[in-house]
């Protein structure tokens, strides 16, 4: 369903270069060292850094020269995801409605989403008033009311203490699940991959490597990852 | 909110009821608008006659009214300017926006007046008010060495600012200019107009303020306050005529006639005395009010003509602004 | 790409301010006569203006400093009080300060009558001298919040360290304090001088004639007294020059504008605990405030008395005052706003000597040019209003822009993203996220602008007419013509407006935060 074609990204002495394809459904744990490219590639494949050459697909349509909003693709980046001003219903509620003018149906499909990922009763709080974990739910509760193909996650729990990013990292999975869609996450934790995750996409000095399933690329991990994961 | 209604309300029902009047607008320095000068008077006066409505604008002081009818030219709205002076006629008359009046009065000035474009409604000496109670200088020299402070007016502003200018010039002549430079440093500031001079005297931020020989008057008649004195100079004492002429683009000129007739007759004239404090033009039947006999009057009066003034204005002007820059 | 917000409207509004300001100027030089006397009295008014406005600068600067300082590291009951009035003097009406001043340090004043029990001469408070304690009433609070301001951005940590040390106070002046007021000081200065370059009312009350007239002052006169518009252009062109040369090297360093709340926080300090120094702490602190508080409640005390001999036209004009201020404020804010976004979206400030120009330009080159301008079209009396409000917030826009452009900045950059991947654009962006997030800065910049649009004695000299004065300039005209009592009066309904109408918009701003 996403498919990168020779992609090439040049930011000052920087360069990144892709050449993959994901299927549907799956979940992809982004791995690599710092500096590697790793947010720069979710970047490009969301529509937020440039591309120099190459394409992105999403579903059979090339999506390079679309806007963000318009690729089928939803994101969350490591901080930023909610405005500190707006309810957390307004803030889910932006997922499906710009103009936050909502029907009755579209208010209650924000509410459904609030429960789903256990914030009822949080419906009229504001992001600070709830918990960085809550923060974390309300902006999964979005992606499940933007229901889009794609999900990019780039470390959005990277602040959270472990046990609550494995259960972030768990209620991703369930809203990607009912939302039908892919995801790629990027994560620091190889654990978090090897525990969840289908299939681990490797990212190293501006190079991505095509995704192996976990199992696969653990057994028998490239000399660079054995590197980075200090194996 | 209250008062702008009614205010608006007030506005909407006066003009719907003057619709079918015809309104004369004249142009005159501030204090003569104000509550306590000679403005609503008159123009009680002047309405209960004319049916029309007369308009009051005040547009700043003596000689920034020549600069105001200069700035709005041929669009101007004013039918007659009040105010002016002697010293402003030869520039006000270079604008070519005045027109000729047919009026003919028994004026009681001290000089006989024959002008085709300005009438005069008043008249002065100018002098430096002070309180009783102090030593008066008795000219210009012994003011300058003296350690007494004074207000006095800007002469590109106000019409006795500029007869200061007339005055010390007259007197001195080419020594004008050190007259000046020895005046500097009695000299606490130099105001708009009049009436910020003689609020600060009042308030007693100067000991002495240019001001008129007539001042005195009023803190007399009005206040029934004897503390006030003219300083009488033996170089004698600058003669303000203040005028009034017709704009040649005037709407309404037969009204703007009418106005100027009034102006020289008994009904404005009265009003003069005891609301703008200078000697009416043509004396009204009544003489002058009680007060105004105690009044000293100058031993020499010194007046320039208008073409003279015009011509050392300039130079005069310049005199002054280099020595206070000093 | 999707457009920027600003990319647009910033351009548009910044090139209108800058057509607006060009085309007066044209008109003026049009009415010109040619050529132009330019004497030796025309160039005391150039040293007199640079040399007031260097004075005023360090001598406000000089005296904030150790009040910066002392209340830096001092707690003390109503020391957030004082703090916060120290911010009144901005949105203090000129003409009220005036009047205050006057009481307080004229001739016949409070301090000369003190004097006079001593058998010492009374002080003269016209000219130069008038003109900078003017000046420095003003500016004096402004530097001492900035000083603060960089005062309290020192880490706690490294007075401790120095607590802990026991280094000698000027050890600590030398490695701490001294950094900071290198940084501190050049803006501030600067600020202080381009402020009292253009300065008009208070050298129009308090300058003591030709010797004490500043360039906007004297172009004041070739307008109103002269008439001689050739003069009143080349006079504005020189002002142009000199101000908006001086704006634009200073915006390099010029301070940021800071917000009322956020930065009330004495420091822990460590060190200076003897004696000495909390006496002499004490006593700045003591003596800035007296300073500010006692011209302030004579205006206050005779506005009381004043008030009851107040005539009907002050309140009229009042009412004009309040609703000049509203469009005043509302043009403001129509120009800031996008304005603001382009700065804050664009890497480099440079576009922002624009909006400086509203700081060099003399707002009576303006008022007339347009007065000029629109006198063969249709009466200049009906646009009075209009022309003054304009002007006015044009003044005002290099100050709210300054207010906005850093909260504009960081809504961008927080939430850059996320607007775009929300599909946020246009018009939404504005609503969902630009104007709640800047609301405070909005509502701050907002009751700056009323407060100074209120207090603005002006281009509406220019257009004089007593049915239509604003309060400034009727409280000018009763200060003028004997009524000192009903002035007194009119100056506390003016201070009332201007502080409240600044309260109004500022806390519109915050209810949101609560």
């Amino acid at each position: 369903m996403l498919k990168v074609e020779r992609l090439v990204v040049q930011q000052n002495d920087f360069s990144l270069r892709a050449d993959f394809i994901i299927e549907s459904e799956c979940h992809i744990a982004v791995l690599g060292p710092s500096g590697a490219g790793k947010s720069t590639l979710l970047g490009a494949i969301g529509g937020y850094v440039p591309l120099k050459q190459g394409s992105v697909f999403v579903n059979g349509r090339n999506v390079s020269n679309t806007q963000p909003d318009q690729r089928g693709i939803s994101m969350l980046f490591q901080d930023g995801n909610l405005f500190p001003h707006l309810t957390l219903t307004q803030n889910v509620g932006l997922g499906l409605r710009p103009t936050l003018r909502m029907t009755d149906a579209e208010k209650e499909q924000v509410h459904q989403a609030l429960m789903c990922v256990g914030l009822a009763g949080f419906e009229s709080r504001k992001p600070g008033d709830v918990s960085g974990g809550q923060q974390s739910r309300a902006a999964l509760a979005r992606m499940l009311v933007q229901a889009k193909p794609l999900m990019l996650l780039d470390e959005p729990f990277s602040a959270l203490g472990p046990a609550l990013r494995n259960e972030m990292l768990e209620l991703t999975l369930e809203v990607a699940r009912e939302a039908s869609a892919t995801i790629m996450i990027i994560t620091h934790d190889p654990k978090d991959a090897e525990r969840a995750l289908d299939q681990i996409l490797f990212v190293n000095a501006g190079q991505a490597y095509s995704p192996m399933p976990t199992a696969d690329i653990m057994a028998d991990p490239p000399v660079a990852l054995s590197a980075y994961l200090g194996l | 909110m209250k008062y702008l209604m009614t205010t608006t309300a007030a506005v909407l029902c006066s003009s719907a009821a003057w619709a079918e009047m015809p309104v004369l607008k004249v142009y005159t320095y501030d204090s003569f608008v104000s509550d306590w000068g000679p403005g609503p008077a008159v123009e009680a006066a002047f309405e209960e006659t004319c049916n029309c409505d007369l308009q009051f604008i005040g547009a700043g002081d003596g000689a920034a009214l020549l600069a105001r009818i200069k700035l709005e030219g041929q669009r101007s709205e004013a039918d007659v300017i009040l105010g002016l002076d002697t010293n402003l006629v030869a520039a006000a008359k270079e604008t070519g926006l005045f027109t000729t009046h047919s009026v003919a009065a028994e004026y009681s000035l001290p000089i006989s007046w024959e002008d085709d474009v300005f009438v005069p409604f008043d008249w002065g000496y100018f002098a430096f008010v002070h309180n009783v109670d102090m030593q008066a200088p008795t000219n210009f020299r012994a003011l300058a060495e003296s350690d007494l402070k004074i207000v006095i007016q800007d002469p590109r502003s106000s019409t006795p600012g500029l007869g200061l200018l007339m005055w010390v010039k007259a007197a001195y002549g080419d020594e004008a200019p050190l007259i000046w430079t020895d005046l500097a440093d009695n000299i606490l500031t130099v105001t708009k107009g009049w009436s910020e001079s003689y609020g600060l005297f009042l308030d007693g931020e100067a000991d002495m303020v240019l001001s008129y020989t007539t001042s005195p008057a009023y803190h007399l008649i009005a206040e029934e306050d004897t503390s006030k004195a003219a300083a009488s100079f033996d170089e004698g004492h600058y003669m303000q005529i203040e005028l009034a002429g017709k704009l040649a683009n005037s709407k309404e000129p037969e009204l703007a006639d009418q106005f100027i007739a009034f102006m020289v007759s008994d009904g404005f004239q009265s009003i003069i005395p005891t609301t703008n404090w200078m000697y009416p033009a043509v004396t009204p039947t009544a003489g002058l009010p009680d007060g105004f006999d105690t009044l000293f009057l100058p031993q020499k009066s010194l007046l320039m003509s208008p073409e003279e003034s015009a011509a050392v204005r300039d130079e005069a002007l310049d005199e002054w602004l280099s020595a206070l820059v000093q | 790409m999707v457009k920027r917000a600003g990319a647009i409207g910033g351009p548009i509004v910044s090139g209108a301010v800058f057509a607006l300001i060009l085309a007066a100027l044209v008109a003026v030089m049009s009415k010109a006569n040619w050529p132009i006397s330019f004497g030796v009295s025309d160039w005391a008014v150039v040293r007199f203006t640079i040399w007031q406005a260097i004075l005023s600068a360090s001598l406000s600067v000089v005296f904030a400093i150790p009040v910066a300082r002392a209340l830096a590291r001092r707690q003390f009951q109503g020391r957030s009080a004082l703090v916060t009035l120290l911010g009144a003097p901005f949105i203090l009406p000129v003409i009220v300060a005036v009047l205050g001043i006057l009481t307080v340090f004229g001739r016949t004043g409070w301090s000369s009558q003190l004097l006079g029990i001593f058998g010492l001469p009374p002080l003269s408070i016209y000219g130069l001298q008038g003109v900078v304690l003017a000046h420095v009433f003003f500016n004096m609070p402004l530097a001492t919040r900035l000083i603060l301001q960089g005062w309290q951005s020192i880490p706690t940590e490294q007075f401790r360290l120095v607590g802990q040390l026991g280094l000698p106070p000027y050890e600590v002046f030398k490695t701490l304090e001294w950094p900071l007021l290198k940084q501190v000081l050049p803006g501030a200065l600067a600020l202080i001088f381009v402020i009292c370059l253009t300065s008009f009312a208070v050298a129009l009350t308090l300058g003591g004639g030709p010797k004490s007239t500043t360039i906007e002052l004297a172009i004041y006169q070739a307008f109103r007294f002269d008439f001689d518009l050739g003069r009143a252009a080349i006079l504005s062109i020189l002002q142009l020059v000199l101000a908006g040369t001086s704006a634009m090297l200073a915006l390099w360093i010029l301070p940021p504008i800071v917000l009322q709340s956020g930065f009330d926080r004495p420091l822990v300090r460590w060190d200076a605990r003897g004696n000495f120094p909390r006496i002499l702490d004490a006593i700045y602190i003591g003596v800035a405030t007296i300073f500010l508080i006692l011209p302030l409640s004579a205006v206050v005390v005779y506005g009381l008395i004043g008030l009851v001999k107040v005539p009907s036209t002050v309140w009229f004009a009042a009412w004009t005052s309040t609703w000049l201020a509203v469009i005043s404020t509302g043009l403001l804010i129509i120009m800031a706003l996008p304005v603001s976004a382009w700065l804050g979206g664009s890497k480099k400030g440079g576009a922002e000597t624009l909006t400086l120009l509203g700081l060099a330009a003399s707002p009576l080159m303006v008022g007339t040019g347009w007065f000029i301008i629109i006198y063969p079209l249709a009466d200049p009396q009906y646009f009075a209003l209009l022309v003054t409000a304009l002007v006015n917030a044009i003044m005002a826009l290099p100050f709210a822009v300054r207010v906005l452009v850093p909260g504009m900045r960081q809504s961008l950059v927080d939430y850059g993203r996320l607007n775009i991947s929300l599909g946020l654009h246009g018009f939404l962006v504005w609503r969902i996220v630009l104007l709640p997030r800047i609301r405070t800065r909005l509502g701050f910049a907002a009751g700056l602008a009323a407060a100074m649009s209120v207090g603005d004695l002006g281009v509406i000299t220019l257009f004089a007419n007593p049915e239509w004065a604003t309060l400034p300039l009727q409280m000018y005209r009763l200060m003028g013509s004997y009524q000192t009592t009903a002035a007194s009066g009119a100056a506390l309904i003016l201070l009332v407006l201007a502080l409240g109408l600044f309260w109004i918009c500022d806390y519109w701003g915050r209810y949101a935060e609560s």
